[in-house]
């Protein structure tokens, strides 16, 4: 019976020079899942998808392939026979793309046969049969970004490991590639590990997330645990928590709370102690947006709110907006125009108790 | 002028008749220099690899000694080889001064830093993470060095046509350590400062065409090799 966990790792340090760039205690990845790992530039991500590929030695720490320490060289190869990763840039070599997609086939010098068949499947899978014969230097980024991710499956690995492998492609390849690698891993259930900086990305495409944040991860969780019960004002910012609002708890009861920003008082659940210093985490598609005075109902988390800047987004329009606290929401196109929004305006706020997420102040980042 | 049509005529009529001592010539220097650059390639790609993948400290510094070495006068490595192959030199025992086996050692040691310094820069101008890329496509260390040489063979074929450009043109290392003797050691270059010195315009400027139309057919044929690899 193969164990659920694919890799762990335990006490991880990996250095450069005198600076260390990784540092992580404990991190499980379990056999089938997609996991991505976001942060910001310098967080360690691509030191981690090399440390997990075999590729990057560590300074101190274990990883446990298949719950077998990697401490030698049968292992190492062990690893690095079962993983597959991929690069941002497409790496290919100036060679036809048949044998581009089959090399890792011949470095294991398997037959012939074998080789065309697992090359047409991954082929397949990203939609290139017909480039076989195109030399790999006469082909688009999007093209020679699906080539590189066909040559990762075709060894048949049990960890695919990308790292930032969507930079760099107009959207509309991003957008397709990003559907075939959901369908891939979809039909293969070949554990993924993802290096990303985009959220929109990560939302689409993993089920768990780890934040990294100077080399350590900040919180790692199921993807909707992340992004809505960020750990700290960090991972609160980076996963798109456009308000976060100092407060205080001034009542409690029930899993109820009410707790003063600025002038106002924001309802919230939850169970800290009266006094407490808390933030208040609000996404900003949490909050809904209506004309004029025409929702002040008395409600809890209602409240007027004056347009301070709107800026357009891809799709849609976000409003920063002031209502004695400062507060982001999205907008469409068709309602900003239906409500004549422009900044100055006075309009209504609001959002479901359960919507703001209440961190403590005072814990430790 | 009337020399140089003269050498020309002069050289036309040495090709057409196949002129025995001529034809020696020639065979003797694309032998020499073939050994020599062959010679230079094993050992000027294999630590020019090696020194290319691996970090290490003074790694930069050996990289300024190859690429000082590639600028190695010829006299000089005439000079050393004759010192270390003398009767009394450390290889002497050898006695192969005034051999074509000394010719073609001087000849590899002028060629091997040209080579070695052209494929470190030709290994080190792919992209960082293809290194990387192949051991993680499961590339043992062997197929991973195949694979960069493959990659590199654009300028690792310029580096054979400079490590062979760079000897079947130099003179002083082979006429110290080679000594020009008729019908033994004597190649083109050598033989065209003979008969110049001679004053035998005519010839000297004939075998100077000569070795100019053996470099180019061999430099021609490396091209067409290298532009057929090149990505379109």
């Amino acid at each position: 019976m193969t164990s659920e966990n694919l890799i762990r790792v335990q006490d991880l340090v990996v250095r450069r020079g005198n600076a260390t760039v990784l540092d992580i205690q404990e991190l499980t990845i379990r056999q089938g899942r997609v996991i991505a790992f976001i942060g910001p530039n310098g967080a360690g991500k691509s030191t981690l998808l090399l440390v997990l590929a075999g590729l990057l030695r560590q300074a101190g720490g274990t990883i446990y392939f298949q719950d077998q320490p990697v401490n030698s060289a049968a292992s190492l190869k062990l690893l690095r026979q079962n993983t597959s990763l991929v690069f941002q840039e497409p790496l290919l070599l100036n060679d036809t793309v048949y044998n581009n997609v089959a090399l890792g086939l011949k470095f294991r010098k398997l037959k012939s046969s074998e080789i065309l068949r697992s090359v047409s499947r991954s082929l397949n899978y990203f939609g290139i049969s017909h480039l076989v014969k195109r030399s790999a230097r006469t082909l688009s980024g999007g093209e020679a970004k699906r080539v590189s991710l066909a040559r990762a499956f075709t060894i048949k690995p049990q960890l695919i490991l990308l790292d930032e492998a969507f930079n760099s492609l107009d959207p509309p390849s991003r957008e397709s590639i990003i559907e075939d690698l959901q369908n891939v891993l979809n039909e293969t259930r070949i554990t993924a590990v993802l290096a990303l900086h985009d959220r929109e990305e990560t939302l689409r495409l993993a089920q768990d997330v780890a934040v990294m944040s100077q080399g350590r991860i900040a919180q790692y969780g199921k993807t909707a645990e992340i992004f809505n019960q960020p750990a700290d004002v960090f991972v609160a910012g980076f996963v798109g928590t456009e308000s976060i609002l100092e407060g205080l708890v001034i009542s409690g009861s029930a899993g109820c709370m009410e707790i003063a920003v600025c002038d106002r008082v924001i309802e919230a659940k939850g169970d800290f102690p009266v006094g407490k210093k808390v933030y208040c985490c609000l996404r900003p598609e949490s909050v809904t947006v209506m004309p004029g005075l025409s929702g002040i109902t008395g409600s809890q988390n209602t409240f007027l709110a004056v347009v301070r800047k709107i800026v357009r987004q891809a799709y849609f329009y976000k409003l920063y907006l002031n209502c004695g606290f400062p507060i982001a929401a999205y907008i469409t196109m068709q309602s900003l125009e239906d409500m004549d929004i422009c900044e100055g305006k006075v309009l209504t706020v609001s959002f479901k108790a359960s919507a703001v997420h209440v961190l403590d102040r005072d814990a430790k980042l | 002028m009337e020399l140089i049509i003269l050498g020309i005529i002069k050289a036309f009529e040495l090709i057409v008749t196949f002129d025995a001592e001529v034809l020696g010539i020639t065979w003797l220097s694309l032998k020499i220099s073939g050994t020599a650059t062959l010679m230079s390639l094993l050992i000027g790609i294999s630590i020019g690899t090696a020194v290319a993948l691996n970090d290490f400290p003074g790694k930069k510094i050996i990289i300024s000694l190859i690429n000082t070495g590639m600028a190695l006068p010829p006299v000089v490595v005439g000079l050393f080889v004759t010192m270390m192959i003398w009767r009394s030199g450390p290889f002497g025992f050898l006695e192969i001064l005034y051999t074509p086996y000394a010719m073609i050692i001087a000849q590899a040691v002028i060629a091997t830093p040209i080579v070695m310094g052209l494929s470190i820069a030709g290994i080190q101008n792919l992209p960082p993470n293809l290194r990387l890329q192949m051991l993680s496509l499961g590339a043992s260390r062997l197929q991973m060095i195949w694979v960069l040489l493959k990659e590199a063979r654009l300028a690792l074929l310029a580096a054979i046509m400079a490590g062979f450009g760079g000897v079947i043109s130099e003179v002083g290392a082979s006429i110290m350590v080679g000594g020009n003797i008729k019908g033994y050691s004597r190649v083109l270059t050598t033989a065209t400062v003979m008969e110049t010195g001679k004053g035998n315009f005519d010839l000297a400027v004939a075998l100077g065409i000569i070795l100019l139309i053996l470099a180019f057919l061999v430099n021609m044929v490396l091209t067409q090799i290298q532009q057929r690899q090149r990505p379109r």
